[in-house]
């Protein structure tokens, strides 16, 4: 449809049009000092895009009032994504941080009503394009696994917790547990969580500092948290009592959950721990997951 | 009109914005407030902390849901798999009515995050309408619909706001949430009379109140919601209040979030308004003249 159709909105595909149009145009990256960029996709000047659809006033032109919902549009969604992943942001820098937030906005707007879900491809996204964390992209991956597993045991569902006499009598080679869906395995290369455990006390800090008349609370709270060195760590990303937490776990006990996790019956699951894992170490796991309630009807 | 069929025929008094910064303040003390907004996404979640905080603040307080994603004039069909979050939302808080914007921000299934203006045409109007009445039978519970603020005007349009407002509630035959606030910056920057719009609607309609701060910058008003209500606004809530009856009200207060009991005391400052209002639609009172 043309420009000029859509821009007058007085049919229903025309009203479509408009929307596809103007949606485009505002979710565009900004030029840089944050202004909305100067041509069109085909090449026309923005201005003349602009002004197909919006009034001027005596203030402001056309462009002007485009880019107030453009630049909106930018700072809302940085801000979010900002707020989501503070270990990635330590990590990177925040020149690199914000290029790998403008990328990622870019090629995955929000497809989700909520911007609870903004960061939901980032980890794909990361892995796709590691020119935006290079040479850190393991780091950088593992970093935005787990702050995703925080957003996930926030608020994800919580099933009833399936008690031990309700699969007490079925043969353990056919019973199937479900792990919660609040709860995110994660096998990392790096001791992430350590690390953005240190970046949030320094934040913390910072801002208890913002205040401070003596440089000794500002010369600690700017300090650069050293990037972690490489590390296998299996964690359970969960909450208890409404808090996050989490909870490292031995190999062999993340190998018997991520079993479960995917549908394996007991034995099987059980016999992913391997061979050196002894029975009472086993049913102490078990006590204790039960405990947190992490088992639910499959 | 203290109560009307757009807002279940309530009369729920002053409210203000439940936010999280508040949740301490709140479950803690337990202040005497009239009543809750609650954004209806921030809910919409499968469990954790946000539904036990809210399943607490319902077994003390009377909450109304206030939306800002059904997007009502995106040209998209309504998507079924979030109006049955929103109703099983909507069951648990057991909200008189539900508010939501008109505006669009949502395009073959891309969120913006925005609630931008509506071009006003009649076809824009027709289909807007038709999704309120898809929405409403769907929900089962009144529906009323917010005039939003904006920072640009269309070619398109073939009406005033007001009037594009009043056509979209009259054929939807739903309510109105009159956002003071949003007229007062929208007028400032389209060059409008405010009260022209406060009178240009159906008043009988109008089931909700929003009232909050903005902020001005050289060439345009910024609705910011991080200042208390300014003097213009407060003057455009008496006329409104006036014209419209006492209506239940809500203090929009969003960024740089004050005490609770600052927010509060603000929100409280309609009373001197709806006192007045009161007096002048009161018979043998003498109606006081609208004062501008």
């Amino acid at each position: 449809m043309k420009l000029s159709t859509a821009a007058r909105a007085d049919t229903p595909r025309a009203l479509l049009a408009f929307q596809r149009a103007l949606k485009d145009a505002l979710i565009r990256p900004l030029a840089p000092g944050d202004r909305t960029q100067r041509h069109w996709t085909d090449g026309r000047p923005m201005t003349e895009f602009a002004a197909a659809f919006i009034k001027p006033n005596d203030r402001l032109t056309a462009l002007d009032r485009l880019q107030i919902y453009n630049r909106m549009y930018w700072f809302r969604l940085l801000d979010c994504f900002h707020d989501d992943n503070p270990g990635l942001r330590a990590l990177l820098g925040g020149w690199k941080f914000t290029r790998l937030a403008e990328a990622y906005l870019a090629r995955h707007p929000s497809r989700s009503f909520t911007l609870r879900n903004l960061c939901v491809r980032l980890e794909g996204f990361l892995r796709a394009e590691p020119r935006w964390t290079a040479p850190h992209t393991a780091l950088a991956v593992d970093v935005a696994r787990f702050e995703w597993a925080q957003t996930v045991a926030f608020d994800g569902e919580a099933r009833p917790v399936i008690a031990p006499a309700e699969f007490a009598h079925r043969p353990p080679s056919r019973l199937r547990l479900g792990l919660q869906p609040y709860v995110t395995l994660l096998d990392l290369k790096y001791p992430v969580d350590d690390f953005v455990i240190a970046v949030k006390r320094r934040d913390a800090l910072r801002t208890e500092a913002s205040n401070a008349t003596t440089s000794g609370p500002r010369a600690v709270a700017s300090k650069r948290v050293p990037r972690p060195r490489p590390g296998r760590v299996c964690l359970a990303v969960h909450r208890m009592d409404h808090r996050l937490y989490y909870k490292r776990l031995e190999p062999a006990a993340y190998r018997v959950l991520a079993a479960l996790r995917d549908g394996a019956p007991l034995t099987r699951a059980i016999a992913a721990a391997g061979a050196s894992a002894k029975p009472d170490r086993v049913q102490g796991w078990f006590a204790t997951w039960m405990e947190l309630g992490w088992f639910c009807r499959r | 009109m203290p109560a009307n069929a757009f807002n279940a025929h309530t009369d729920y008094g002053i409210g203000i914005g439940l936010r999280v910064p508040h949740y301490a303040h709140i479950l803690e003390k337990k202040p005497c407030v009239d009543w809750f907004e609650i954004i209806s996404e921030n809910f919409m979640v499968d469990g954790g902390r946000p539904l036990q905080v809210l399943d607490r603040i319902l077994e003390q307080y009377r909450v109304v849901q206030h939306g800002v994603s059904l997007y009502f004039g995106s040209a998209d069909k309504p998507d079924r798999a979030h109006l049955r979050r929103l109703k099983a939302l909507v069951k648990r808080t057991k909200t008189p009515w539900l508010s939501d914007h008109l505006c669009w921000g949502s395009v073959d299934g891309t969120y913006t995050h925005d609630l931008l203006p509506m071009p006003y045409t009649f076809a824009a109007a027709k289909r807007t309408a038709g999704k309120i009445r898809m929405v409403r039978d769907y929900l089962e519970i009144p529906i009323c619909v917010e005039n939003v603020s904006s920072y640009a005007e269309f070619h398109a349009s073939e009406m005033t706001e007001w009037e594009f407002l009043t056509e979209v509630v009259e054929r939807a035959d739903c309510g109105i949430l009159l956002d003071v606030n949003n007229i007062y910056v929208s007028s400032k920057n389209h060059d409008f009379d405010p009260y022209a719009y406060v009178d240009g609607i159906p008043h009988r309609r109008v089931g909700q109140m929003h009232i909050a701060g903005h902020t001005k910058f050289e060439k345009y008003i910024l609705d910011t919601h991080d200042h208390p209500v300014l003097d213009p606004v407060w003057r455009l809530y008496a006329h409104a209040t006036r014209r419209c009856g006492v209506t239940a009200t809500l203090l929009e207060w969003d960024d740089r979030i004050p005490s609770f009991q600052e927010v509060h005391d603000e929100a409280l400052k309609a009373n001197v308004f709806i006192d007045g209002a009161k007096a002048a639609r009161t018979p043998g009172t003498g109606a006081a003249a609208a004062v501008r």
